[in-house]
């Protein structure tokens, strides 16, 4: 058993688990955090993405004792409160999500990729870094849009935040 | 223009669930006492078994039970079934091999279930698992179709003769056969539709409990129809009556058909619940539903038409043979023969058509409905046919299919379907238009001066939905009905819940259902619930596959909510002293028409309640309950041009543009209906170019994960050019005809014609891979 201790949406988390737990599993199973999902065992479809410490981790390719000391945000933890996350927002707008359940891993991903890219992103630039999510209902058409969109809005919002600083 | 009526681009009300991470999944339940289950499974593809030695697993760590075949059978579970009869032609029943749930004497496909353990974790119940004995006597397998009947073959089920299933004929051979004789011209097709798998995204998983102070089974599970679960695990499989049996299906992501059967492992978890004394957990890993989710297509066609000297068609000669896997899964006689043989008549008068269908056991998963079902395959053999017929004739694909378009309806096929009402020309132009299909030479000459091949492609697909009429598909074969039902119920101050038995599993119909109430009453979307997915909410219902749901879901909604509007009136002209028939129903409210006076929706429905000022004689309550049976399946159709550079050097494709035109009838919320349509193009390009499963000759499966598996990823696909010319359906009370897998039907023929046009190789399989096209144009260029 080890020991596993971080912060989990800005809450500081505890417990003890089996040494082979990932990460997902610890919270799914021990934090009920069941945002996060599993869609395979190869780590290749990124329904598990969540961010360890500011980077997107898919969180199968970790165990939970890895993580312990980190900062972890889940999708639960993405919004402020009651104010969807411009990803969030831009999903529901634009029609980015059917089933569901790749969702949480596409928006955690998408909320890294534009945090990487804040010159902006382009459909290719899109396309090619959503290499590591699957998903088989939205044909990723609308998930583009959606990311493309979100991409624009943080970036004004970060701009404007910029010339208020100045 | 409505904003949040029918025909509005309305967000999606389920959204916020989904992207906030409180989506409710089977695998995020958690009942008290729970514990897990792992199967073993079949490491061969055909053996007997000699012996189960489960001793070592039952002394593992954390284990509760590990449980067998035998048992199964000791206390009476009944074998799977097919619910839909063919006969073949001398008249003779299928073949239905026995399945049980957890196989015992012996195993037929590699994933074949064989025993259950339960344990305290999910660890413990895998390590268990690696620990149980079994002995196995292997058997030499057979995984193609084509060779599964040959002399020598080995025989999978003892009810089979040669692995038969069924030899069943639709058409008239004679009439087919005269035609061929007249024939200027005849275009002959080997074509293959390969196998695939539907990878819903959330893996198939099962929670059952048994209450043993009640004697009452609850079951949640991934399924796209939980009372058909429900139906068919009391009638058929002796779980337990139906009131002492609640299937639920709560969010369930994705299905394509591969939700909709009743599976080995829900039945074991309630089995095994009752057994153990526990609530039972099963999740399947991502190889789990590689091996054992019904896999889609797998047909190996021969076709030929004739065509007269003015390349009119004259008629069609179509010989399949369908692998069905191991065992005949729920639907899996249907989707071979009155899923595609009946679409072969495509969106063209042909006078004459016979088609043959041979249905063949091999030792591979169980093959059965997926996205388009039966209809993909009959537009793959039609499409591909006319794109090759008319590089044949030397004459513009567009033209021959134009000259040869059904252009009045109702028209009758000689394969049992009636089209109601359609426009196909009006497609075609459509997509030719928004493909610039006039401008293409000009871009193939530019691509040439890149050193790439470009080509162009089109389809016109024509599918059936809204299944289906019950009457018609009972005569047909089928097990049970295909009515929908509907419950809708305004509450006492006017808010309303819809109770369908149709389920979302990604379509929307949260939103899509309650904007078809704001039409009729005017009530905000956001005070309208829709419930599905529990039999013990929902009385009764069909589910969600086929187009269904808005044909047939929707219709009986508004049926259900004339009855209500019906009482309704009654009730405000009651208050409002005035004639019922003077009563409209307008900006939430109900008016005597011509005047001012009114009574808002919310007061009506208190008094419907309060039943103090009710007209003499009637029922307290405003609630009404309709069931809906279709009166003829629904046509959707359209053209689909696509646009592909090919690389000769590497035999890499890139899809240069896609193009969908398509009529679905009348449209409820058209961002949603887009969205199934750029879904079903990614199966469908997935097909064309990625997707393949692939046995090897002992039945392993080379393609269990998504390291072997290709499915569609972003960077693999275009955005899409979609639009819509509609034709109402003249057949339902909305005029819908269904958009769910049009587009899984009528891309992968698009993908195919614009490659071959590109390569200038006709002779080319699915998925068409860099090494595939390679090969292809290595083949012309010897020549």
């Amino acid at each position: 058993m080890s020991d596993i201790s971080f912060v989990v949406n800005g809450r500081r988390v505890s417990g003890a688990a089996e040494d082979r737990t990932l990460l997902v599993h610890f919270l799914r199973e021990n934090l009920g955090l069941t945002g996060s999902h599993v869609g395979c065992d190869t780590s290749q479809c990124g329904a598990c993405v969540v961010h360890v410490d500011g980077k997107a981790v898919k969180s199968c390719t970790m165990l939970a004792a890895q993580a312990s000391g980190s900062t972890i945000v889940t999708i639960e933890g993405l919004a402020n409160g009651a104010d969807l996350h411009p990803v969030q927002a831009a999903f529901k707008e634009h029609h980015g999500l059917q089933c569901g359940f790749c969702t949480p891993g596409m928006i955690m991903t998408a909320t890294d990729m534009i945090n990487r890219h804040p010159e902006g992103l382009d459909e290719a630039t899109v396309r090619a870094e959503l290499e590591g999510n699957i998903c088989r209902c939205t044909g990723y058409h609308n998930i583009v849009k959606a990311i493309l969109a979100a991409s624009k809005t943080m970036s004004k919002v970060s701009k404007g935040k910029a010339k208020q600083a100045a | 223009m409505a904003i949040e009526g029918v025909g509005a681009r309305v967000a999606r009300k389920e959204d916020k669930r989904f992207i906030t991470g409180a989506g409710r999944y089977v695998d995020d339940m958690v009942v008290p006492g729970m514990k897990h289950a792992a199967f073993v499974r079949s490491p061969h593809a055909h053996a007997q078994i000699k012996k189960i030695d489960v001793k070592k697993a039952q002394a593992m760590p954390g284990v509760i039970g590990v449980l067998t075949g035998k048992e199964l059978k000791a206390d009476g579970i009944g074998n799977l079934i097919c619910g839909w009869m063919i006969h073949s032609k001398d008249g003779s029943p299928m073949k239905m091999g026995a399945w049980s749930p957890l196989a015992f004497d012996k195993v037929r496909y590699v994933g074949d279930a064989v025993v259950i353990v339960v344990a305290e974790t999910k660890g413990q119940a895998r390590d268990a698992a690696e620990a149980v004995e079994i002995t196995y006597k292997e058997l030499k397998a057979v995984v193609d179709a084509s060779k599964a009947m040959d002399k020598g073959a080995p025989q999978i089920h003892p009810e089979a003769e040669n692995n038969l299933i069924f030899d069943w004929d639709i058409g008239n051979a004679d009439d087919t056969a005269a035609a061929f004789k007249k024939a200027a011209h005849v275009v002959k097709m080997d074509i293959i539709n390969n196998r695939l798998v539907p990878n819903a995204m959330e893996p198939r998983a099962a929670l059952g409990h048994y209450d043993k102070a009640e004697d009452h089974y609850t079951c949640w599970t991934t399924s796209q129809n939980p009372h058909v679960a429900r139906l068919v695990m009391s009638a058929f499989y002796n779980v337990a009556p139906e009131n002492k049996l609640r299937v639920i299906a709560p969010d369930v992501g994705g299905g394509f058909g591969s939700k909709i059967y009743i599976y080995p492992e829900e039945l074991v978890c309630l089995w095994a619940s009752k057994k153990t004394g526990v609530p039972v957990k099963w999740v399947a890993d991502r190889t789990e539903s590689f091996l054992t989710d019904a896999h889609g297509r797998d047909h190996h066609t021969h076709a030929e038409m004739a065509f007269d000297k003015d390349h009119k068609i004259l008629g069609l000669k179509v010989e399949t043979q369908a692998n069905l896997g191991a065992y005949m899964s729920l639907f899996s006689s249907a989707t071979p023969t009155y899923l595609y043989a009946t679409l072969l008549s495509g969106q063209y008068n042909i006078p004459a058509i016979h088609a043959n269908v041979k249905a063949i056991y091999t030792n591979t998963a169980p093959v059965d409905a997926y996205r388009g079902a039966g209809r993909p395959e009959a537009t793959f053999v039609m499409e591909r046919l006319m794109e090759t017929a008319a590089r044949q004739f030397g004459v513009s694909p567009a033209e021959l299919r134009r000259k040869n378009f059904v252009t009045s309806f109702p028209h009758q096929t000689p394969v049992i379907m009636c089209y109601d009402a359609g426009d196909y020309a009006a497609s075609l132009d459509a997509a030719m238009k928004a493909s610039d299909y006039a401008g293409f030479a000009k871009r193939k000459a530019a691509a040439a001066k890149k050193g790439l091949l470009r080509g162009i492609g089109m389809s016109c697909y024509i599918e059936a939905c809204g299944i289906a009429p019950s009457a018609a598909v009972g005569s047909l074969g089928a097990g049970v009905g295909l009515w929908e039902s509907a419950e809708v119920r305004v509450n006492a101050v006017g808010t309303i819940e819809v109770l369908t038995g149709s389920h979302s599993h990604g379509q929307g119909h949260e939103t899509t259902f309650a904007q078809l109430v704001n039409e009729r009453f005017g009530v905000p979307i956001d005070s309208v619930s829709i419930v599905h997915g529990d039999t013990d909410k929902v009385q009764m219902g069909m589910g969600t596959y086929g187009s269904r749901s808005g044909a047939v879901g929707m219709s009986a909604i508004v049926k259900a909510l004339d009855k209500v509007e019906a009482k309704a009136k009654k009730i405000a002209a009651h208050l409002l002293e005035a004639d019922e028939g003077d009563i409209i129903i307008e900006n939430g409210a109900l008016k005597v028409a011509g005047t001012d006076k009114n009574v808002p929706w919310f007061q009506m429905a208190l008094a419907a309640y309060t039943a103090h000022n009710l007209p003499g004689g009637m029922e307290p309550g405003l609630k009404e309950t309709a069931f809906y049976d279709p009166s003829n399946f629904t046509f959707p159709a359209g053209c689909y041009i696509c646009e592909v550079e090919v690389d000769p050097e590497t035999g890499t494709t890139e899809i240069i543009q896609f193009v969908a035109a398509d009529d679905f009838g009348n449209i409820i919320n058209p961002m949603i209906v887009e969205g199934q349509v750029h879904g079903g193009i990614a199966q469908g390009i997935g097909q064309a170019l990625l997707e393949g499963a692939h046995y090897d000759d002992s039945g392993q499966l080379l393609t269990a994960s998504y390291m072997d598996y290709t499915m569609p990823r972003a960077g693999d696909l275009p955005s899409f050019k979609v639009s819509t010319s509609n034709t109402p359906c003249p057949g339902n009370p909305l005029g819908i005809k269904g958009c769910g897998e049009a587009g899984a039907i009528g891309s992968p023929p698009a993908v195919i014609n614009a490659i071959t046009d590109a390569i200038g190789s006709n002779d080319l399989g699915m998925p068409a891979s860099p090494s595939t096209v390679w090969a292809a144009i290595r083949a012309v260029t010897k020549h």
